[in-house]
């Protein structure tokens, strides 16, 4: 079939009109505009261009629950497209969009958390440096974000894929000043570009596979077999390049933790709940292709296995609070990459879903903490409980979600994935599938313990710090307790077997079995036991000290120092990469640089110089001013003459006068 | 009379003007002098007109133009050499070089 005839029909598609989802263009039009606002007016603007932002972001947010209402209500989803340019009249690049389900929850994921960390950013950034600018690169974030889930095709994703990669570039290395910090927003930036460069690949890839940017054609076409053999596995797998450099997946996960160089309620925004699920909403986007795609899905299985186990267990030796939670972020980030590599689409989407509050809840926490005891480590808190009881409590509720207790929102979609790997493991759907059980169950544990290890540092026993802690102002603590009253409710949409987010999400051939006694009660039980344990445990070792924890002295010290030093990971890449770039190659380029470019450079700049030279001596000096100069002189030399002639004497000047009419009547009577 | 006789005086008359033009340093008598060389002219043209009779009336009439124009010359002519005398208190014609290298 034609691509152009494809493309044309999809054009048409208008399913129905005149309702709110036809707006939802605005949604990133919104903060788009606010960007430009705050960055041209924002200084004179009331709250220093604040209100600018949130203004943008609440409107948003009631559009897209407005939208997501009549998506609930039975409406179409919406896709439409516009021809952007074409190219030869062969290509044809579109500007569409498309609103369903899916695009809804990040839609509501997005401008929520989006909303909240801009409030809560005027109590915590209140007086700090580049406040404008902090919000004005919010406001881009957003759009971008919002850009990037509501396009309809791979090129238009790409860039608000990109514009959230800069924006956060932008705000990591926000206080860059301090080289750590932007030394962090280099490396963020240039990590995640190694999985970018993997996804413009993938989608010059499917293009040249399936003459098309447009996601559901692309989806339709591989489910069709239209596409299909290495070509697409190669594709497939490209894309999931970019997936992991965005959603720092190992073995380019390394660039998050450092991310955290940032100012909180960016890493609670960007780093938590919306840009490092770009890479999840890239795959299940693509879920039907990477399905067709040979073992594209199995390979996305086993590196989120991996990233989930590995991830965790750095997060058990991090003493930095934030990076706790960065580490759990790539953890639980390889949770919903790994549903998507045994095929659960709808308990990835719903465990991004819960997720995003949760974490971001957490994050925000943290940021409340560290806002009260002017440090990132834990060893310098304990005791806060007494001092920050709201903070305290919203991130307990956080810390439970997400070491997945019963009945907080991280129970349910965790369970979901389990259950889901398990399914697949006994069916023999996905051969992956038991590597992703099993490394589910331990990172469960594991996220229980290191969880219950950050509160029993951060909230218990005496307080380590300086000073005298205080509970955060209004504006921090309102968006903690919104986000920790989603944490608590938000599971019950997805809750097993009669629960809606189900139906909402959903791609053919998954749909949700039904009622099973084993999955939807052994197994619950199960998990939340497994997660119990973990925190009984941490409460042992972190909270009584016994067994007590002499790592150092344990038979177990090489492996300690070996996850210490985060599995030395960033020395690799620095003594494998970074290093030789810096010496070797970069010398080399030196001096390919100084002896043939700067030669060439040099060589032709002498050359001219010489031929200048030349040319000035012989031609200019020599012909041009010498004709010049020469007629000079020689009207001065013969005026200098001539001018003896003119004696002033008027009878002299007759008497030539008359000489020479002699002359001429002499002439003419002899001729 | 030949016209000879007439054209011979006229010449006589013109170079006697040539040479005051040329010799004299008094402006006046150069003056003077053109007014020779003019007027050997009109003796000239009323020669030739007398010679030619009924076709010859035209160089009496240049003659007339002469006359008239050699008046205009010798007023503008004076008047020159007054603001002369009165500037400098002198009309030698040879120290009227000023316009000379």
């Amino acid at each position: 079939m034609s691509t152009l005839a494809l493309a044309q029909e999809h054009g048409e598609v208008l399913l129905e009109t005149g309702t709110v989802g036809e707006l939802m263009w605005l949604v990133p039009l919104l903060p788009f505009l606010a960007f430009f606002v705050i960055l041209f007016f924002g200084r004179r603007l009331p709250g220093h261009g604040h209100s600018v932002g949130i203004g943008a972001a609440a409107v948003s947010w009631v559009l897209s629950l407005v939208a997501f209402f009549e998506l609930a209500g039975g409406r179409a989803s919406i896709e439409k497209a516009w021809t952007w340019f074409e190219i030869g009249g062969r290509i044809e690049l579109q500007f569409g969009m498309q609103f369903d389900f899916f695009t809804a929850i990040m839609f509501i994921v997005v401008t929520t958390v989006s909303l909240l960390v801009q409030v809560y950013s005027t109590g915590y950034m209140h007086g700090e440096v580049r406040y404008t600018w902090y919000y004005a690169a919010l406001s881009l974030f957003t759009a971008s974000m919002l850009f990037l889930v509501i396009a309809n095709n791979l090129l238009q994703m790409f860039v608000g894929w990109e514009g959230v990669g800069v924006c956060s570039y932008f705000l990591i290395g926000h206080y860059w000043e301090e080289k750590p910090n932007s030394s962090a927003a280099i490396k963020a930036f240039i990590t995640t570009r190694v999985g970018d460069v993997g996804l413009l690949f993938g989608i010059f890839a499917l293009f040249a596979l399936a003459g098309t940017f447009d996601i559901s054609e692309l989806n339709h076409l591989a489910e069709e077999g239209d596409i299909g053999g290495t070509g697409l596995t190669v594709a497939a797998l490209l894309l999931f390049l970019g997936a992991v450099g965005k959603s720092a997946q190992f073995p380019l996960h390394v660039w998050l933790p450092d991310a955290m160089a940032g100012p909180t309620p960016v890493s609670a925004l960007i780093h938590a709940a919306t840009m490092v699920v770009a890479g999840i909403y890239l795959v299940a986007r693509m879920f039907v292709l990477f399905e067709h795609a040979g073992a594209a899905l199995d390979v996305v299985g086993i590196v989120a296995a991996v990233t989930m186990l590995m991830a965790a267990v750095l997060a058990l030796v991090q003493d930095d609070i934030k990076k706790v939670l960065a580490y759990s972020t790539i953890s639980q980030l390889g949770y919903m990459m790994a549903a998507l590599g045994v095929g659960a689409y709808t308990a990835a989407v719903f465990h991004l879903f819960t997720h995003a509050f949760f974490k971001a809840l957490l994050f925000l926490g943290s940021g409340s903490i560290i806002h009260a005891v002017h440090s990132n480590n834990m060893s310098d808190m304990g005791g806060l409980r007494r001092y920050m009881p709201q903070t305290f409590r919203t991130f307990v509720i956080g810390s439970l979600a997400l070491a997945g207790v019963a009945p907080l929102a991280g129970f349910f979609s965790k369970d979901e994935i389990v259950g889901e790997a398990l399914r697949a493991a006994s069916e023999g759907t996905r051969t992956t599938a038991w590597i992703v059980f099993v490394s589910a169950v331990v990172t469960a544990f594991l996220t229980a313990l290191y969880m219950a290890r950050a509160c029993f540092k951060t909230f218990w026993g005496e307080y380590r710090g300086h000073g005298h802690p205080h509970e955060s102002g209004r504006a921090i603590v309102a968006p903690l307790w919104v986000l920790a009253i989603a944490a608590c409710t938000v599971g019950f949409l997805g809750i097993p077997v009669v629960g809606v987010f189900q139906k909402w999400i959903t791609v053919p051939g998954h749909e949700h079995p039904g009622f099973d006694t084993f999955y939807n009660i052994v197994l619950p039980v199960g998990s939340v036991l497994i997660a119990l344990l973990g925190i009984g445990l941490g409460y042992l070792l972190f909270m009584r000290g016994r067994p007590s924890i002499d790592i150092l002295r344990s038979p177990f010290a090489p492996v300690y120092r070996f996850v210490e030093n985060k599995y030395f990971l960033d020395d690799i890449y620095l003594g494998g990469i970074v290093r030789p770039v810096q010496y070797a190659l970069s010398r080399v380029a030196y001096w390919f640089d100084q002896r043939i470019l700067d030669g060439a450079v040099n060589g032709s700049a002498s050359g001219t110089v010489a031929t200048a030279r030349t040319t000035y001596s012989t031609i200019d000096q020599g012909v041009v001013d010498f004709a010049v100069n020469g007629a000079a002189d020689l009207t001065g030399w013969t005026g200098g003459i001539l001018r003896y002639v003119q004696t002033g004497n008027v009878q002299r000047y007759a008497a030539v006068l008359f000489a020479a009419v002699a002359v001429f009547v002499a002439l003419f009577a002899l001729t | 009379m030949p016209v000879s006789f007439f054209l011979v005086l006229s010449a006589l008359l013109f170079a006697i003007g040539v040479y005051g033009v040329l010799a004299r340093q008094h402006a006046v008598m150069v003056l003077l002098a053109i007014e020779l060389m003019l007027n050997a002219v009109n003796i000239n043209l009323v020669a030739f007109s007398a010679l030619l009779g009924e076709a010859g009336v035209s160089g009496q009439v240049f003659a007339l133009f002469v006359i008239a124009v050699a008046a205009a010359e010798v007023g503008v002519g004076l008047a020159i050499v007054i603001l002369i005398f009165r500037n400098r208190q002198s009309i030698d014609v040879d120290e009227l070089s000023l316009m000379k290298w």
